[in-house]
């Protein structure tokens, strides 16, 4: 608490706007290189996701540490500084790529699962890097002590070679994801069909990993190791509650990995202490939970209110229903093909016919009578309006052309029908209504609404 | 001893097979884990038939025809396509693997599946392009879903799924199909247009092998049969090789299936 307080101390407006618009040097190359990692994550982590390899990246990530300190360690034996980015990098690489093949190697020769081989992976390399990482702080040159940053991230300093490196890498990676685009969705949709048609799958997936553990790489300074996992996997997972179209999840991930980097950065560059790769994190968990609740397409938000939609639209349509079937056995039950008139019914008729709660209809009729589907109401009897009474004959209409689809096509009982008519007519859009119409006058059926297939049971009192 | 699958075939090493036949399996042997699960497959499917893969659970059938397709590594054997081998003749081949094979929940759209048919042809690195979606949107429209090219899978029906997968095989205007059981869990409506589809196919020349597993429709839908339950235990017209004999020897001792075979049999006599 004491810190977070210390490291919000002394801030002020004229901070704020300095960072916000990169005016400091340093500022300017950490928060553009952050940002286009975050681009790049959030694409890359896409494919990660649609392939279902969330955790793969996670032991890549892990796995990279020994070979930065033992990159550190070769350099320093060289007599160089031991801290030059690309050698670092080179280490970060190999090492974690090696982690990848050791899990799948374990996978391949025996029956150990997928993620007890990553679990184990992921935990021996990072701790054989810890152990290094002692060794090389122990060492007598010492300049180590800029190595844990890669564990946790830390953007605080950064210099343009560095800069350079890391856009270039992110902005290589970002290009061959977007050439590789269409690929890559073949690979993670199907891939039996992809091998069929002659893509090399095995070679793509390598590529994807590459992607993957290049993009880990760069992105280890800012966020760190064991934080990188969730730079790359929450945008893309935070995307895809917003759209069922991958081309769109990818370019929205990469949108809010690019967001989640700038604000993270810029906060971290206010308050220092602040480690900058947990900052951009919660950013980017914060847009997850964010998409979570409120995303269009499978929010829960959305799902609540659609939920809600469909529940008030079956309660509508029983009603209007029920109505115009009390109205038709009552009427004409002798003439054939008499048109039903309007007229006003009684409410107990309903409850009995539809053995609902007598609270139930009532909330039902509220309802229609804020939607002038009901235009006479006392309490005992009610009638429908001319839009209710035209909407009830629709209603019954394709009710019926659903049942007599179901009992033409696929062999259901007459008797079992109703139940599944129900169901299924209330996610019946218009053009398979059209489908049943044809259906139905290729049957010799033309009349608007045709007769119930199956008997109504009568009404007592009414009928 | 076994056979390298990628090697070239010299026409001296070759067999007479003419290069119309659109599949020639020889001494195919495929293995699992070292246990084999298909053995000795030799079978030579003629030009223009609508061929059905038929034998009990476990029997193979989808491994042969993923065998075929060089999905699963063969043990030893070789299969030809239209008189070579099927990496080189992959543009000549459509293919629907099982609808419980791809995760629905995926966000692309049917013709976004569709298209993918048309991949190989784009090629590397290329993007989609308008005549690519015009030729899903062509296939889509032969199994009559056009209408739902553009909604997210999932909220398709189960034989909508499945005709968008058979759509995706018509993108890929091939000559030889392997349809991996397009039967299984649709609903009448799309197993009719199924069969009109593959009435069509035949019409036009083209080769269907299709795994099926309802006894009682085989004799309608397949002028050929393929019996298999490990090994080919008969294959030929279905007049002449779809019988109790046969079946049985394909199904062995499974009582409940001789009572499914019996009852397709004396409903196929009807």
């Amino acid at each position: 608490m004491k810190t977070a307080t210390s490291a919000w101390n002394g801030i002020s407006v004229s901070d704020i706007v300095e960072v916000a618009l990169l005016q400091s040097y340093n500022t300017r190359l950490v928060v553009l290189s952050t940002i286009v990692l975050g681009v790049a994550s959030g694409l890359i982590g896409s494919f990660l996701l649609l392939r279902k390899r969330s955790l793969i990246g996670d032991a890549l990530s892990h796995a990279c540490l020994p070979g930065i300190v033992l990159a550190f360690m070769i350099m320093v034996a060289l007599g160089g500084s031991g801290k030059s980015l690309p050698g670092l990098f080179l280490g970060a690489a190999v090492s974690g790529l090696a982690g990848v093949g050791v899990v799948l190697l374990i996978r391949n020769t025996s029956r150990i699962k997928d993620d007890t081989a990553m679990g184990l992976v992921l935990s021996v390399f990072f701790g054989g890097g810890v152990a290094l990482l002692g060794l090389a702080q122990a060492m007598p040159q010492a300049g180590a002590a800029g190595l844990e940053s890669f564990i946790y991230g830390r953007t605080a300093s950064m210099i343009l070679h560095d800069f350079i490196w890391i856009v270039s890498v992110a902005g290589v990676t970002l290009l061959a994801g977007f050439l590789l685009y269409k690929e890559m969705v073949l690979l993670c949709f199907d891939e039996g069909f992809a091998a069929s048609q002659g893509w090399p799958v095995k070679r793509l997936d390598a590529v994807m990993l590459g992607l993957v553990a290049a993009i880990t790489v760069v992105g280890l300074q800012a966020v760190g190791l064991i934080l990188m996992i969730a730079f790359l996997i929450t945008p893309a997972a935070a995307a895809r509650f917003w759209t069922e179209d991958a081309r769109r999840m990818t370019l929205l991930a990469g949108a809010l990995g690019g967001l989640s980097g700038w604000l993270g950065a810029s906060i971290s560059a206010l308050a220092p202490r602040l480690p900058a790769g947990a900052i951009i994190v919660l950013v980017a968990a914060g847009v997850f939970v964010f998409s979570m609740l409120f995303g269009t397409s499978r929010g829960i938000a959305t799902r609540v209110r659609s939920h809600r939609k469909l529940v008030t639209r079956v309660g509508r349509q029983h009603l209007l229903r029920a109505v115009y079937e009390l109205l038709e056995s009552s009427s004409a039950a002798d003439v054939e093909n008499a048109p039903v008139p309007n007229a006003k019914i009684r409410v107990a008729d309903l409850v009995a016919k539809r053995s609902w709660s007598r609270a139930r209809v009532q909330r039902l009729i509220d309802r229609a009578l804020k939607e002038d589907h009901v235009d006479f109401y006392n309490g005992e009897r009610l009638r429908l309006s001319e839009s209710g009474f035209g909407e009830a004959a629709r209603i019954t209409r394709n009710h019926r052309l659903w049942e007599m689809y179901l009992i033409a096509h696929a062999d259901i009982a007459p008797q079992h029908v109703d139940r599944d008519a129900d169901m299924v007519e209330h996610v019946l859009g218009p053009e398979l209504i059209a489908e049943l119409e044809r259906e139905i006058i290729k049957r010799g059926r033309a009349s608007i609404i045709p007769a119930s297939p199956h008997v109504i049971v009568p009404v007592r009192g009414a009928a | 001893m076994s056979p390298d699958p990628h090697q070239p075939h010299g026409s001296s090493a070759a067999p007479p097979h003419l290069p119309d036949t659109p599949l020639a399996i020889d001494d195919l042997t495929v293995a699992y884990h070292r246990k084999p699960v298909l053995w000795d497959i030799d079978v030579d499917i003629p030009e223009g038939k609508l061929v059905g893969i038929i034998g009990p659970n476990g029997a193979g059938k989808s491994t042969l025809i993923k065998a075929c397709l060089d999905l699963v590594p063969k043990a030893s054997g070789r299969v030809l396509v239209y008189g070579r081998p099927y990496r080189e003749q992959r543009t000549s081949v459509g293919y629907v693997p099982q609808r419980e094979s791809v995760d629905w929940d995926f966000p692309v759209s049917a013709l976004d599946v569709v298209t993918m048919g048309t991949y190989a042809r784009i090629g590397w690195l290329r993007p989609v392009r308008r005549v690519h979606q015009d030729i899903a949107l062509h296939a889509l429209d032969r199994v009559g879903i056009a209408h739902l090219a553009h909604r997210q899978i999932r909220q398709l029906s189960g034989g909508q799924q499945q005709r968008v997968f058979l759509a995706r095989a018509l993108a890929q205007d091939a000559r030889l199909y392997f349809m991996d059981e397009p039967f299984a869990g649709v609903d009448a409506a799309t197993e009719k247009a199924i069969v009109a589809l593959l009435h069509d196919l035949k019409k036009q020349g083209k080769t269907c092998l299709v795994v099926h597993h309802d006894l009682a429709t085989v004799k309608d839908y397949f002028d050929w049969v393929i019996l298999l339950n490990m090994r080919v235990v008969r294959a030929g017209p279905t007049a002449e090789v779809f019988n109790r004999e046969s079946l049985r020897d394909t199904y062995g001792g499974r009582l409940a299936l001789l009572d499914e075979a019996a009852q397709a049999l004396s409903q196929a006599g009807q």
